[in-house]
């Protein structure tokens, strides 16, 4: 789950990490009441979950209530590569002398938690990488045994922060460790951290991914879940409790596990033709479930085909066919469809479908096959 | 021979009294597993279909002398499940159990090598392991493998490892064991861990490798294949077509950055002298004409 900026900030205040005070806004006059209560200069800042905000016009330096009122105007609204500017955050004006970048992830080649610390922070950090490795400090991080202060203070030593900023920085960055590991985040990155003109460190961006599989212990983050940017058809998926992603083209996939999901992806594309979705009904396939996945695809107007391929392990070609054939007369599909059933008790599932073959509902033997006639039925 | 299991590993089934614990358990001896007991913590002395029920891996292992065990348990009880099976005693541990939190994962993998550094986890978010005829310790559907060999299979998906297995029963090739590593971000067993014990079964003749995108696990499969693997190899990488920045289903098929992408996976492999087949299908195919020249 990707947090927007200002609820990155709210989690690291938990943490008691130094952040601004600010308000969110959905609207201009919003903006404006919340300018006033914080009193200028103010930031007004762009909330969505992409980057490059700045470069697009949706962050602005608002010295006045009515330079807030003129910029929360232009970026409500805005478009910041696909992405629509619906909030804005407005926050306390920091003045700034230096900028780093510091983050923390799971490195997942080592098995352990990798942090990078930049005295060159407000730019990209690919970019530091690829120009100038060197400017990186680094800190593999043993999960077992966590952060130390000793190890703080060695990591922050080598990045060669301004004096200055070292004895906050070893504290920010150990505040840090434990929002990612005790807020189960999969990353959490501040770009910049910043080293203002009387020599407090401050956190002045937050970038924050939290790991959906943590949310038994955090109930809290519920309301994360509800800000996540889907389309219509994610959103359908996700009330259904299918794993969906939208993609561009006609043809409408259903696989069961997300390895032969991703495969069928894979061949279709292979066979000269365009997935609408990677859509995975998990390792059963019931009519309840096969029935969602079908009103998913439904609604999608650019599927031209439909492309089932489910690969029967414990779950039996049987029970498959007859989930699939008690999906379809709860749900009225447009598009023609393809089948393909293999694996366990396959013969048996197919002679419960072929009776209800026509020239809406085809079966295929092989993946390929299938993948082949989706795409000629697609571009028909 | 096989890898990690064998008729004699006696089993443990952590969450036998549980719904899926109990189907899995018990078709999993049905199989021909030595599915000696499970654990509860409050149902000790009672038993499941004549399976023994003990309060923990301890007391199971002191019982019934078993080596290994299954892990039925939900997402949030699978660490403590972990340390309750290597502090008792047990040495094989297969996590069948999916959405784990990555920082439990992280946590317990280096525990474990720290403290129990003979203890092999498999998983989490696996289908678990096959010696095909031998032993079944997991979801997959036994009568979908061949038994004997010459092949081993090793995959970080489930319905492909699967798919892989059925694709050499239909070509009657055999299977020597198949290893589902599962998906996620810190797999307790990896590629390399399973192509260095194919490489030392003398039953095993060639190995298939079904990888994802996301990572670099295939990459550095590839590594060691060229460095230390003589038995030939066939593989497929899932997610050939993947946007990137998309999250498909698994926690750890994520393709960032250019970083993890099919195409620099499988030319690490094909760099290494794998045979990498664009599909399942193809991958299937480049086995059996390896199984035909051995």
């Amino acid at each position: 789950m990707d947090l927007f900026e200002y609820q990155g900030k709210q989690f690291f205040a938990k943490f008691d990490m130094p952040v601004s005070p600010g308000e969110v806004a959905f609207t201009v006059d919003e903006a404006v009441a919340a300018a006033e209560r914080l009193g200028a200069p103010v930031m007004v800042k762009a909330q969505v979950h992409t980057g490059g905000r700045g470069k697009a016009g949706g962050v602005k330096f608002a010295a006045s209530v009515d330079d807030v009122r003129t910029h929360a105007g232009n970026i409500l609204g805005l478009d910041i590569n696909g992405h629509i500017v619906k909030r804005l955050w407005i926050e306390k004006a920091s003045d700034i002398s230096e900028e780093y970048y510091v983050s923390f992830t799971l490195d997942r080649s080592a098995k352990k938690h990798l942090g990078m610390l930049s005295a060159e922070g407000g730019v990209e950090i690919e970019t530091v990488a690829a120009e100038n490795p060197d400017a990186i400090s680094k800190i593999h991080v043993d999960p077992a045994e966590g952060l130390s202060p000793e190890q703080a203070r060695a990591w922050v030593d080598g990045a060669n922060l301004n004096p200055a900023a070292v004895e906050e920085a070893v504290d920010v960055v150990q505040k840090l460790y434990q929002a990612y590991t005790v807020g189960d985040a999969d990353l959490v990155e501040i770009n910049p951290l910043i080293l203002t003109p009387d020599n407090r460190v401050h956190v002045l961006d937050a970038k924050v991914t939290l790991d959906a599989n943590s949310v038994f212990r955090h109930e809290e983050y519920a309301e994360f879940d509800e800000t996540q940017p889907r389309d219509e058809r994610e959103e359908a998926a996700h009330q259904r409790g299918l794993q969906y992603v939208g993609l561009e083209g006609s043809v409408g996939v259903i696989a069961n596990g997300a390895g032969l999901a991703m495969s069928t992806v894979d061949v279709v594309n292979q066979v000269g033709g365009k997935p609408a979705n990677f859509l995975d009904i998990g390792g059963g396939a019931n009519a309840d479930v096969m029935a969602g996945a079908l009103e998913v695809i439904n609604n999608d107007p650019g599927v031209q085909s439909i492309f089932i391929n489910i690969f029967g392990g414990i779950t039996r070609g049987e029970e498959v066919a007859n989930g699939i054939i008690g999906a379809l007369e709860r749900v009225d599909i447009d598009a023609p469809i393809v089948i393909r059933l293999d694996g366990t008790n396959a013969d048996e599932g197919r002679e419960i479908l072929r009776p209800h073959l026509n020239d809406k509902l085809m079966m295929e033997p092989t993946m390929l096959d299938a993948a082949r006639r989706a795409v000629s039925l697609a571009q028909g | 021979m096989s890898i990690f299991v064998d008729n004699n590993t006696k089993v443990i089934y952590q969450g036998l009294t549980g719904s899926q614990g109990r189907y899995y358990g018990l078709l999993n001896r049905d199989y021909g597993t030595q599915v000696v007991g499970g654990t509860h913590p409050t149902k000790a002395g009672t038993d499941v279909d004549g399976i023994p029920v003990f309060a923990n891996c301890k007391e199971a292992v002191e019982a019934t002398g078993a080596t290994a065990s299954c892990i039925f348990i939900p997402a949030p009880g699978v660490a403590s499940a972990i340390m309750d099976a290597a502090e008792g005693g047990i040495e094989f541990i297969v996590c069948i159990t999916e959405g784990v939190p990555a920082h439990d994962e992280a946590r317990f993998f280096n525990v474990l090598q720290r403290d129990f550094p003979n203890v092999r986890l498999l998983g989490p978010n696996c289908p678990g392991i096959i010696s095909p005829g031998h032993c079944n310790i997991g979801i997959t559907a036994g009568h979908i493998a061949k038994a004997g060999g010459p092949v081993g299979i090793v995959s970080r998906s489930g319905t492909l490892t699967y798919q892989a297995l059925y694709e050499l029963q239909q070509k009657d090739i055999g299977v020597t064991t198949c290893v589902g590593i599962g998906g996620d971000p810190v797999p307790g067993t990896s590629f390399i861990d399973c192509l260095a014990a194919f490489e030392a079964d003398p039953e095993t003749k060639a190995v298939m490798m079904i990888g994802e995108i996301g990572g670099s696990a295939e990459e550095e499969a590839a590594e060691f294949i060229k460095d230390h693997m003589t038995k030939p190899v066939s593989s497929y990488v899932a997610g050939v077509t993947a946007p990137a920045g998309k999250k498909m289903g698994h926690a750890g098929a994520i393709v960032s950055g250019g970083k993890g992408t099919a195409e620099a996976k499988m030319e690490a492999l094909g760099d290494a002298g794998v045979k990498v087949g664009l599909n399942p299908t193809e991958a299937g195919e480049l086995m059996a004409e390896i199984v035909a020249g051995l």
